[in-house]
């Protein structure tokens, strides 16, 4: 009976914790959608709620600014940070198309090459950060140049193309659910699980929190903030194939077109993340990243700005307000419509 | 005993130049190295009429990268000056609407808004804690829609000639100098205004403790949150200011702004301004925009595609803060 009670009792405590590890932000994710959709029901066409297309396309267009914001969440425990995710992602799309060229043989080279350059351009940003005892703001920014130099001095607009097998990554789903979405769960799981369960995690938070405790303590902070890094320029990777893969051709104004840089960096400070190191997670990313897609998908209906809030160039047709004045939204509703 | 003499009068000259050296800011002989480079290559700049070109061409970075410095210096930073540039000039071509008699109430419409946003930015980062990179970051993307939504999309009409005086106007006839321009004279006079407040007042001395250690500071009475937010103003007042000069070289176009806090940021870091407070000077700063116009037009110069621009940009500023660093621990 007693034990009964005990167990009983550690179940309360259990859910009760579990609860408040939720972070806060989510209750914010809930209020501004219901919000956002009372708002839509008033003054637009309430499509918002009824057409579930639209609910699919604020998470795909989610999927692209919340693999990066993840990686960025990473850099931002360890109390860096990383501003030249914009351009390795439009590096990655450049590469990955321009070594493709359409043929699906060579998607295995391409996607190797692309997670080498974008592992070397994190290793280097964390040895500038560590060894030159550079601040990581200044380090990225410099490299967010350089690479932008040399992406825009090599390639002028689209260069090689995508093979349509590659586009299963934008486009496929498996049974109701879109890959991507699978893909951004999957990332998200698996930086929670890092973060939260192995050594790994918690050294970062340790090195974010105080870098000299840290390392009076005993670890290398120098090899953590190098590995945070790699890990940041890798997801930032992935977000390069995932929108090439949506656009099917890689441009080197794909990265700098999404504002990849300051809104990986703002969805992850909204979800709890501090800026000064050593607090956060991954799920609040998650929200914030939810978050600005309601607000990005909103903003349009209502407030009638289709300018001040710019179209991403792989929306989707059923996203309103940017085939007027997109450039390439008329190709993209000809070819690339959903499955 | 002569040679011996001379022998020390030669070591003591040395270690006085060694002195000299290490006081100077690197900025001052990069610049002058890199200013060097580019008289050679081009005959322009020899003459006081290239000089001039190249003063009142960079001016306008030059007056952001003092702003930006003030900002920095506190501790903070502030990304929305490039978006309120786009704003000023979008803002302007349609408060003027080709009417030259409207240019003062345009003047003092777009001064009143840089004010407004200074202390929008300064008030929700001293009072509401927010952190000034993700404050300026909403500004700057608050600021754009508003331009973009002001003009629908982009700016319209042109600018009267007497706006337009500020950026491109010169002063005919002056001794020595021959033709002096007209946004030299803002720069002097933003330049001097800053020295003063910066260097020569308790303002200044502040600021510095402030970007050094808050709390400190603080304690020993120093009004951190109205130092911190009149830092904020003064970074959007210049960024107004070096609009105003902009929309007099360029005329109006879609893009003008962009970036352009990025560039007073390194021209300020290349002027010896540490990011997180407690060390900047007014003079490096100014030196560190004109250092980085020398290497644009060095670039150009030597036919290197526009691209690279970028590149070499951040090459100077790593490069800048790894000597600024270096130097640091030497200490």
């Amino acid at each position: 009976m007693l034990k009964a009670n005990n167990l009983s009792q550690n179940n309360h405590t259990w859910l009760r914790n579990s609860i408040r590890s939720i972070p806060p932000v989510f209750y914010f994710l809930i209020i501004v959608f219901a919000l956002f959709a009372t708002l839509d029901q008033i003054f637009a066409d309430g499509q918002m709620l009824t057409n579930p297309n639209i609910m699919m396309n604020i998470i795909i267009r989610g999927v692209a600014l919340g693999i990066v914001a993840i990686g960025q969440t990473f850099v931002l425990i360890g109390a860096s940070i990383d501003l030249s995710v914009v351009y390795v992602i439009s590096v990655t799309s450049v590469l990955s198309s321009y070594f493709m060229q359409g043929d699906p043989a060579n998607v295995p080279i391409a996607v190797i090459i692309v997670f080498i350059a974008g592992a070397i351009v994190g290793l280097i940003n964390g040895l500038i950060i560590t060894k030159l005892k550079i601040n990581a703001f200044i380090t990225t920014l410099g490299t967010s140049l350089i690479l932008k130099g040399i992406i825009n001095a090599s390639f002028q607009n689209f260069a090689g193309e995508v093979p349509r097998s590659f586009e299963v990554l934008g486009y496929g789903r498996i049974g109701p659910i879109p890959i991507s979405v699978i893909i951004l769960l999957s990332i998200t799981f698996i930086g929670w699980f890092i973060l939260t369960r192995t050594r790994f995690g918690a050294h970062l938070y340790a090195v974010g929190g105080n870098v000299e405790v840290a390392r009076l303590s005993g670890l290398r902070t120098d090899r953590i903030l190098i590995i945070a890094h790699v890990i940041c320029s890798i997801t930032a990777v992935l977000t390069g194939l995932f929108v090439v893969s949506r656009i099917r051709a890689g441009a080197p104004w794909i990265g700098p077109d999404g504002v990849y840089d300051l809104e990986s960096i703002a969805t992850t400070v909204i979800g709890g993340t501090a800026l000064s190191g050593g607090r956060g997670g991954v799920l609040g990313t998650l929200a914030g990243v939810l978050i600005f897609g309601v607000l990005g998908y909103s903003v349009q209906p209502i407030g009638s700005q289709p300018l001040s809030q710019e179209c991403h160039p792989w929306d989707d047709c059923h996203y309103r307000g940017c085939q007027l004045h997109h450039p390439f939204k008329t190709r993209n509703c000809i070819k690339w419509r959903y499955p | 005993m002569k040679t011996d003499q001379v022998k020390s009068q030669i070591t003591r000259l040395i270690t006085l130049l060694k002195v000299f050296i290490k006081k100077v800011p690197p900025v001052y002989p990069t610049f002058l190295v890199i200013f060097i480079i580019v008289g050679y290559l081009n005959p322009n700049y020899r003459t006081f009429e290239g000089i001039f070109q190249f003063l009142r061409r960079s001016s306008p970075t030059a007056i952001l990268a003092i702003g930006q410095m003030f900002v920095l210096v506190t501790g903070g930073f502030d990304l929305s000056v490039g978006s309120l540039i786009s704003l000023v000039l979008f803002g302007s071509s349609i408060l003027l609407g080709n009417d030259p008699s409207k240019l003062y109430s345009t003047l003092a419409i777009i001064f009143g808004i840089g004010v407004l946003i200074g202390l929008i930015n300064g008030f929700s980062v001293t009072f509401l804690k927010v952190p000034s990179f993700i404050t300026t970051l909403g500004m700057l993307l608050a600021v754009r829609g508003a331009a973009m939504y002001w003009t629908g999309g982009g700016p319209k009409g042109y600018f009267t000639d007497n706006f337009r005086m500020f950026g491109r106007g010169y002063i005919e006839n002056v001794p020595i100098f021959g033709r002096f321009p007209i946004s030299l004279i803002v720069l002097l006079v933003v330049f001097f205004f800053s020295y003063y407040i910066f260097h020569k007042s308790n303002f200044g001395k502040s600021a510095l403790a402030i970007g050094d250690n808050a709390r400190a500071s603080h304690l020993s009475g120093a009004n951190v949150r109205l130092i911190r937010m009149l830092s904020f103003v003064i970074s959007s007042v210049f960024a107004v200011i070096a609009g105003v000069l902009v929309g007099g070289f360029g005329g109006i176009s879609q893009t003008a702004g962009q970036g352009a806090e990025i560039q007073a940021i390194s021209a300020a870091v290349i002027g010896g301004t540490i990011l997180m407070g407690g060390k900047g000077s007014i003079p490096s700063a100014m030196f560190g925009a004109f250092t980085l116009e020398a290497m644009f037009n060095l670039i150009n110069l030597l036919g290197l595609p526009k691209p690279y621009q970028d590149a070499v940009q951040g090459l100077i500023i790593i490069g800048a803060v790894a000597f600024a660093s270096f130097k640091n621990r030497r200490k």
